[in-house]
């Protein structure tokens, strides 16, 4: 298979709008849920009228948050793709470009230190691409995610030392969502890395924070700190907005990697309750859209 | 727990009614700012010809479509989606808000902190709660863009907004010192030991 660069600026840009409009099954059927659980008057009334957006946003063909955020993709290649990748890179910049001028969207990025803002959604290193490799044959799958401010301002680390063991990982999470507050817009999925380098552990916990609901930690050790954690976060009373309740997260979501012998590294990072992603699945028969 | 519907501007005696707890649906003018727009106003000395005195202000940066002028667009914007961002970030520039441009009532999503609280106190001012991510609703409430200043710093430009119906939005910080936020903070942080005990860890 043989992927054309047009195709490819097509989709970067068709997902990047589609993110923004329309919110994934699984986050509905997490409102759902927690909306049956909550037991705070406040709390539902907020629940509602989230709920109430997430249709707005769909029957005025809107964006579900004012927030463009920062564009991200992951793109996987399948076995057998024939592909430019300095030409995939580029094409994937003038999807978003696009889709900032032809819709238009709020660009929301700006050099980091003249705060300059092209009026594209791109810059150095933006939108942030990333690379990843699997066994299907045929095919190349893009997945957009615009990640808000809000809750992109709850990213952590901390390297803990061994001796302080898992506990100095347990309650790195639960300290670092009572900073947060109402401030990352819950109800939340609370992203966690676990292990690795410094690097990779940040980067875990954005694939944590971002990976559907429902889906669980590949490493029965991961995927038990998940359980307990998702529990505990939301027995502080936090609620949506901040504003008091018992739905503070959808869930705790935790992703692992091997470290050193002397290094017990944490992350956290937090996607808000407007958790948007869309994807693209490129093959011999076309694309199709799905989340 | 009352609900108001305020048309800005507004009084002091009629911002130190208001009691945590209660709504107030908005309508009329409310102004948007954000972090660049506070930055060159109260940090670089840019002036705006807008008369903000007993006004509100949300917390935000719009998605607009530039279009041309009209009795609908006054200003040349259309507007595409417009919501709140966390007001936290913003919270040293409150007391200049309030004191220089005689703002009373700001709208935000995530909760300010003591500072703001005893501007709100001595100045008289509120901070009402809207609900973040819902931006799609809120531009429902927005009827027109029906000026803009600062336009260079576009998104962040100082807006000016026609509401209607903007609400109900909850009263989260008051004038006599409650804030909604510290007692939630306050209520989750004493939680905090058993939500670690429930996970086995014994500080």
């Amino acid at each position: 298979m043989k992927v054309d660069p047009a195709a490819v600026e097509e989709a970067a840009k068709t997902l990047y709008i589609r993110a923004l409009k329309v919110l994934p099954d699984d986050i509905k059927a997490g409102f759902e849920r927690l909306s049956a659980a909550e037991t705070h008057a406040t709390a539902q009334q907020v629940l509602g009228t989230m709920v109430t957006n997430i249709r707005v946003a769909e029957d005025t063909d809107n964006l579900l948050c004012q927030d463009t955020g920062l564009p991200i993709y992951n793109v996987t290649i399948g076995r057998g793709v024939d592909l430019d990748g300095a030409a995939l890179k580029d094409a994937i910049a003038a999807g978003c470009r696009r889709a900032t001028q032809e819709h238009p969207l709020r660009s929301s990025v700006v050099h980091p230190i003249t705060r300059h803002n092209e009026h594209t959604s791109t810059g150095r290193h933006v939108p942030v691409i990333h690379f990843d490799f699997d066994e299907v044959p045929e095919r190349v799958r893009i997945e957009m995610i615009p990640k808000g401010s809000g809750s992109e301002s709850g990213s952590w680390l901390r390297m803990c030392l061994p001796a302080e063991g898992v506990d100095a990982v347990k309650t790195f999470v639960i300290d670092r969502v009572l900073e947060a507050g109402g401030k990352v817009c819950p109800p939340t999925i609370v992203g966690v890395g676990v292990g690795g380098t410094s690097d990779l552990c940040v980067h875990l916990a954005k694939v944590a924070a971002t990976r559907p609901l429902g889906s669980r930690c590949e490493d029965p050790e991961g995927a038990a700190l998940e359980e307990e954690l998702g529990r505990a976060v939301n027995s502080l009373g936090i609620g949506p907005q901040g504003l008091g309740g018992d739905a503070t997260a959808f869930a705790v979501h935790v992703e692992t990697a091997a470290t050193h012998i002397t290094l017990n590294p944490v992350a956290v990072n937090i996607q808000c309750h407007s958790a948007r992603r869309a994807s693209a699945t490129l093959s011999a028969e076309g694309i199709e859209y799905g989340f | 727990m009352a609900h108001v519907d305020l048309s800005p501007p507004v009084s002091e005696a009629q911002v130190r009614e208001l009691r945590l707890g209660d709504t107030v649906t908005l309508d009329g003018t409310l102004f948007g700012i954000r972090d660049a727009t506070q930055i060159h106003m109260f940090d670089r000395g840019r002036e705006t010809h807008f008369d903000m005195n007993g006004h509100a202000v949300i917390h935000t940066a719009p998605n607009v479509k530039k279009v041309p002028q009209s009795a609908q667009y006054p200003a040349g914007y259309a507007s595409v989606c417009i919501g709140t961002t966390t007001s936290a970030r913003m919270e040293r520039f409150t007391r200049p808000l309030m004191s220089r441009c005689g703002v009373r009532i700001i709208v935000g999503k995530g909760g300010l902190m003591d500072e703001s609280l005893q501007a709100f106190q001595e100045l008289g001012g509120v901070y009402l709660a809207i609900i973040g991510g819902t931006a799609a609703l809120e531009t429902t409430w927005i009827e027109a863009i029906e000026d803009v200043d600062l336009d260079d710093l576009n998104p962040e430009s100082l807006w000016k907004f026609r509401v209607r119906g903007f609400g109900p939005l909850l009263v989260a910080m008051d004038a006599h010192g409650a804030s909604l936020y510290d007692s939630v903070r306050h209520d989750a942080a004493a939680r905090r030991e058993q939500a670690l005990k429930s996970l086995g860890v014994h500080s």
